[in-house]
């Protein structure tokens, strides 16, 4: 139940965020999620797209610096509390979150955070307990 | 392989002999035929019959590169022009260039200084030379290829440049000696890389490299991206050009100077007093057997030290040291003296980092700043940004225990930071358009 992120690299400077858009958009990619994470002179950009390893060889080709990290889309109910209780689940559990990012699903009519967890094998084997509802990556990918 | 074993393991007394003799020779003839040097020598109250040992070499006057400069084209030359054939000269990046001219026997005794550089380095016969050093005005190109040549083996003459083909005629010519910058020839590894091709599979053994100062670190880079051994080679066009000096490839462990043509000595750059053997300070080289320009006591600014013991090669003549810089690319940042080599080694003491960096010097209020920028690449980056400014801190961590000097550190996007076929460009010193 992971699912493949993309980060990229980028520089402080004008139109380097843009340059990754028209790259993806050039080759027909869709980006399914995304988080920009900034400090003063560079920026990281993570993504999650529906052609993850073509995305990565095209950007890498254009001169980014791209990795790839599995991280755990989770499924949360789209009402007040709705992250409260997973958050709580995860603190009991004693898993650490590295970085967390969010986005609505209109058509279902819910909330899915994408998580980077510190131990993801330790996440992933403690979530469904707790009756928390794992997103297959399919989802992201284009019918 | 020794190239000529009579001159380059004669004992040190045969040595000395030899290079007094040829010192009295120089120094007469100078005195007689270039009015800089009779006015230069007569304004220190020294001439050249009072040189009747080695040790008074010290009483004669330094020569400057802005003597050169001064005497700008032919000034220093000790022949009419009619018996030089061959000019060189330097960039001139920051004034007029310095111009140097050879005789007929002038390139003989270069030719034969590159044959042993080359052999020193375990060149032979048999080998394919890829020249990568630059033809021209600057005397890499024509100096390592006239050795080359001299030795027999077959020679590519590249130039600088066109980095695509290189690769293509490194790999289809089965090229197995490259001579080329340092910087050059990790360029040339990352292009073939973008490739898809992997330099080590080719037919490359050795690489030549010199004409910037470069660390160990780089070495080992080298090395073990090219799948070759790095050897590191001296010279500067004022003494000669490339094969000034060379390091043999059974010790990789500074570089021989030739001291059949070149006396070389070691001084405080400040004072301007000979250090002993074995001390840091600026090489300053007497040319002994040079017709077209010989120069006595020439500054070279480079900064090194003397290795008179023994090497295991069986060659007698002395080494330097790897240099670690130039006294006039030296950098002064807050009162601390800071070579970009030193930067370079920090860096490549950091797991993952490319060798790709420059230093950015400023000045905000009358506090100098340096700012270290490195590129990031996939070993380096990682998606969280906590691991990222943990690279920076380290980084910065690292020059001030190293240097004492605090920097910022700037993580730059890969292939952003100007690459060069000549020689790199470490440093951008704003410092000094403020000045002028």
């Amino acid at each position: 139940m992971k699912v493949q992120q993309i980060s990229v690299f980028i520089e402080n400077k004008t139109g380097r965020l843009a340059e990754v858009t028209r790259v993806l958009g050039g080759a027909d990619i869709s980006i399914r999620a995304l988080s920009l994470a900034d400090t003063s002179d560079f920026g990281i950009l993570r993504l999650i797209v529906d052609q993850t390893d073509k995305a990565q060889a095209i950007l890498r080709q254009d001169g980014f610096t791209v990795s790839k990290t599995e991280v755990v889309a989770i499924e949360v109910p789209d009402r007040p509390k709705g992250l409260n209780e997973i958050l709580e689940i995860l603190e009991q559990a004693g898993i650490n979150v590295e970085y967390m990012y969010a986005f609505v699903d209109r058509r279902g009519g819910r909330a899915i955070i994408i998580f980077r967890f510190e131990d993801i094998e330790k996440a992933l084997a403690t979530l469904p307990k707790s009756g928390v509802q794992l997103i297959k990556s399919e989802i992201f990918q284009t019918p | 392989m020794i190239w000529n074993d009579d001159f380059e393991t004669l004992p040190r007394e045969a040595i000395e002999a030899l290079q007094l003799k040829r010192l009295q020779q120089t120094v007469a003839r100078v005195q007689a035929t270039v009015p800089f040097y009779r006015e230069h020598f007569a304004r220190a109250g020294v001439s050249a019959d009072q040189i009747g040992s080695l040790q008074d070499l010290r009483r004669l006057p330094f020569t400057l590169k802005q003597d050169l400069r001064d005497n700008y084209p032919y000034g220093l030359f000790a022949v009419p022009l009619e018996q030089i054939v061959r000019i060189h000269a330097s960039s001139g990046t920051t004034g007029k260039p310095t111009v140097v001219g050879y005789t007929r026997r002038d390139i003989e005794t270069w030719s034969e200084l590159m044959a042993r550089s080359f052999a020193a380095a375990g060149a032979d016969k048999g080998d394919v030379i890829h020249n990568a050093y630059g033809y021209g005005l600057f005397t890499g190109g024509l100096g390592a290829h006239y050795g080359a040549e001299r030795i027999g083996a077959s020679v590519i003459p590249m130039s600088g440049g066109n980095t695509k083909k290189q690769i293509m005629i490194m790999q289809d010519f089965g090229s197995t000696v490259l001579t080329c910058t340092p910087s050059y020839c990790l360029f040339l590894a990352e292009a073939a890389a973008e490739e898809g091709l992997d330099i080590r599979n080719f037919k490359l053994r050795v690489g030549i490299h010199g004409a910037e100062p470069w660390s160990e670190k780089m070495r080992e880079e080298i090395e073990q991206k090219l799948g070759i051994k790095a050897i590191d080679i001296y010279g500067l066009s004022e003494i000669l050009g490339p094969g000034v000096g060379i390091e043999c490839i059974e010790a990789q462990n500074g570089l021989h100077i030739w001291e059949d043509h070149f006396i070389p000595e070691i001084i405080n750059p400040e004072s301007g007093e000979v250090l002993p053997h074995g001390e840091h300070g600026e090489l300053v080289i007497t040319t002994i057997t040079k017709e077209g320009i010989p120069l006595i006591r020439y500054r070279t600014r480079d900064i090194t030290r003397l290795l008179p013991e023994p090497c295991i090669c069986g060659r007698t003549h002395m080494r330097l040291k790897r240099m670690s810089g130039r006294s006039d690319d030296m950098l002064i940042i807050r009162g601390v003296n800071v070579f970009p080599s030193q930067i370079e080694s920090v860096l490549f003491n950091i797991e993952g980092i490319d060798p790709h960096y420059q230093l950015v010097v400023d000045r905000e209020g009358n506090l100098d700043t340096l700012e270290v920028q490195v590129e990031v690449n996939e070993k380096t980056f990682s998606d969280e940004v906590k691991e990222m400014q943990n690279l920076s801190r380290r980084i910065r961590k690292d020059i001030k225990d190293l240097l004492g000097v605090t920097c910022s550190v700037r993580l730059v996007e890969p292939k952003t930071l100007a690459r060069s076929e000549g020689k790199a460009v470490r440093v951008i010193d704003k410092r000094k358009s403020l000045d002028s």
